[in-house]
């Protein structure tokens, strides 16, 4: 019963097992689904499904499988104009937009603040035609950036209102979209991603009660009380955090700060240094990049050794000369190529990984993210909850 | 013996299969949603519809799996031995019972709430595995194996701070809840203030729902921010016209610090009602 709806959410990524079949086919045998199609849905996500991340590939595949009860609902036409522009408000709109496939055609656009500009303009343009709306959160229709063709179905800000609700089945509503994967980046959720990366190790002074050596060794001292120290117990991996600086990872910054916030509560042996776009022989310690700052690349190999784990945060986009020919370095003269530099680093620490905070999808329009990622031998992650997880699972294998 | 929400607690159609089916299987019901959506209420309401006892067990970062099963207080047993208690021939009297075993040895199935389990360490479910699945476990220093008369009731709650181990997952049935919508939110405010003012829940509801869509909130309020809100609202005795006036030129509603708890989320509202009242 229902194998190949079983099959097909397995194909899709569902991570339901053998077991949680079984169980589905027991409460279905309770009568426990009566004969309302919706309430199968319901046991069956309740009884397949354990992670809210996989619950709109639950209702897709649903939605898929059981086709044919209802066709899709059109998107209600937006009517409203939406009329204040502050910064914060224009960026969480622009990111909604900017993650999909489309973000390739922005360059073409003159980068992320030109953007805005244009989606300010599109706004502001837009206020003075619906003069009338009078929701102050409104959503904006096809035209902001219809002119553009980024989006034929308009930016879309919050949910629909549930007047809809009697037109659509439940799972095509689709309403777990925004749990799915990887949407919500706190500094809160990236410790715990982080987390992964321990390695508990007693090192150093001895200034903790041993409670159980002490039990031990009182009752072989025959009751004398005989008391048992211990070094602390704490994280000893240690990090070199290598992070990209100015230019196309502007847009990032704030993503990136979160992420080193998070780093460096989590890790006592963390050591970061910047570069600008590819490293080379001389790294900087402070995000200004000043000449006194700058430490020889090479020290920096020789004085913290083959323990230390690499991480590079970097966008890996950069003119290809950057990377392969000497003299390529926008900041200054080269004598040895960025992949020479890349490849004697990655020798110096095997334990490496590259977090890229661009959309894992848009990578392989850029040449020098393709070739990074070979040098890394694959091993370049999203910035995303997902990435930083697969990353630290890499760093400690 | 179905669950069907009470009259203190609305349950959606997804909540009420999920539960009946953990219910019926007798399955640990694992829920998890945003916080402030009465996950923890939501056991406490099962077994007040079931009547049945309810156990709470809150899990702290600190708390240990066996702690649930029974603690052996060593210390006490040995200051009795020094005083010569004759209470310390019997090991039995130094287990402590930890709320599992009150929920096996209950003569009638319990609700057990273990809440917040996340907040516990990564292995802490695991450690339960075998005990939720057999429902039983073995006291080493008194050599009896505890088992449970009647399979309780097991609702589990999640902030989603960890991750739960597969195997532990596979033994659950799952239920996100989600956020309320307006219908469901009106239903909930009708069982907590019967006698509101339509009028005044109306506004109020408007102007809570636009908060919550605001791009950009670091912290979105809850529905037991809202229900505190609406609380302060009739306390001040504040009316729907001072709402609706939010919409005209004041954007800022009344009493805003029960529903913004974030020092940036109230600045960028500011700033953002500040633009509409200058537009």
């Amino acid at each position: 019963m229902f194998l190949a709806f079983f099959l097909a959410l397995r194909a899709a990524g569902v991570k339901a097992s053998l077991r949680e079949f079984l169980t589905l086919q027991e409460a279905m045998l309770q009568g426990l689904a009566g004969f309302d199609v919706e309430h199968f849905y319901y046991l069956a996500r309740a009884a397949l499904v354990k992670d809210e991340r996989f619950l709109d590939k639950f209702d897709a595949v649903f939605a898929e499988h059981f086709k044919g009860v209802l066709q899709p609902r059109p998107e209600a036409p937006d009517e409203v104009a939406p009329i204040e522009l502050p910064r914060d408000w224009l960026e969480k709109l622009a990111e909604r937009l900017l993650s999909d496939e489309e973000k390739a055609q922005i360059e073409a656009l003159g980068g992320f603040e030109k953007l805005m500009e244009t989606l300010r303009q599109r706004l502001e343009a837009q206020q003075g035609r619906h003069q009338g709306g009078n929701k102050w959160i409104g959503t904006a229709g096809t035209s902001p950036f219809g002119a553009h063709g980024y989006n034929p179905e308009g930016v879309r800000i919050g949910q629909q209102g549930s007047r809809h609700k009697s037109a659509v089945k439940v799972w095509d509503k689709r309403e777990f979209r925004n749990l799915a994967g990887d949407a919500e980046l706190g500094t809160r959720n990236m410790k715990i991603a982080l987390r992964r990366l321990r390695r508990f190790a007693r090192e150093g002074a001895a200034e903790e009660l041993d409670l159980a050596g002490t039990i031990r060794s009182t009752a072989r001292n025959a009751g004398y009380l005989d008391l048992q120290m211990v070094p602390e117990r704490h994280n000893a991996v240690k990090l070199l955090l290598l992070l990209d600086i100015g230019g196309s990872m502007d847009e990032h910054v704030h993503l990136c700060e979160q992420l080193f916030t998070a780093a460096s509560s989590e890790f006592k042996h963390l050591k970061h240094l910047y570069f600008h776009n590819c490293p080379y022989e001389m790294l900087w310690k402070d995000a200004r990049m000043r000449a006194a700052d700058a430490i020889p690349t090479l020290d920096v190999l020789h004085t913290y050794d083959h323990t230390w784990k690499l991480v590079f945060v970097g966008d890996a986009a950069m003119s290809p000369y950057e990377l392969i020919s000497p003299g390529g370095a926008v900041s200054s003269w080269n004598q040895e190529t960025g992949k020479t530099w890349l490849t004697r680093i990655l020798h110096a620490y095997p334990k490496a990984v590259w977090i890229n905070p661009v959309p894992e999808n848009l990578w392989q329009h850029t040449q020098t993210t393709r070739l990074i990622a070979e040098l890394m031998e694959r091993r370049m992650y999203g910035l995303t909850l997902e990435g930083l997880d697969q990353a630290m699972r890499s760093l400690m294998q | 013996m179905r669950f069907e929400g009470t009259d203190s607690f609305v349950a959606t159609e997804d909540l009420k299969v999920a539960v009946n089916a953990a219910v019926a299987l007798e399955r640990p019901l694992l829920i998890k949603g945003e916080p402030g959506t009465g996950k923890t209420v939501l056991a406490q309401e099962i077994a007040k519809a079931l009547h049945k006892p309810l156990i709470s067990w809150h899990v702290k970062s600190t708390t240990k799996a066996q702690q649930g099963l029974y603690e052996y207080d060593a210390v006490s047993r040995l200051r009795d031995s020094q005083l010569g208690d004759a209470r310390v021939h019997d090991i039995a009297n130094y287990i402590i019972r930890g709320k599992l075993w009150d929920a096996f040895a209950a003569d009638s199935a319990p609700v057990l709430l273990i809440d917040e389990i996340d907040k516990a360490d990564i292995e802490f479910p695991n450690d339960l595995l075998l005990e939720l699945d057999r429902m039983e476990f073995f006291v080493y220093e008194t050599r009896q194996t505890v088992k449970a008369k009647q399979r309780p009731i097991i609702v589990i709650t999640s902030n989603n701070e960890k991750e739960l181990p597969d195997a532990f997952l596979r033994r659950c049935f799952f239920h996100y809840i989600k956020f309320p919508d307006r219908e469901t939110m009106q239903r909930i405010v009708d069982v907590h203030y019967p006698g509101i003012s339509r009028l005044l829940l109306s506004e109020a509801l408007t102007s809570f729902f636009e908060l919550r869509e605001l791009p950009g909130l670091k912290k979105r309020p809850s529905t037991s921010e809202f229900l505190d809100w609406l609380k302060l609202l009739l306390a001040e005795e504040i009316g729907p016209e001072l709402l609706r006036e939010r919409s005209a030129a004041k954007l800022i509603p009344p009493l805003h610090g029960a529903l913004l708890k974030n020092e940036q989320d109230v600045h960028l509202f500011e700033r953002i009602a500040f633009m509409a009242r200058r537009g």
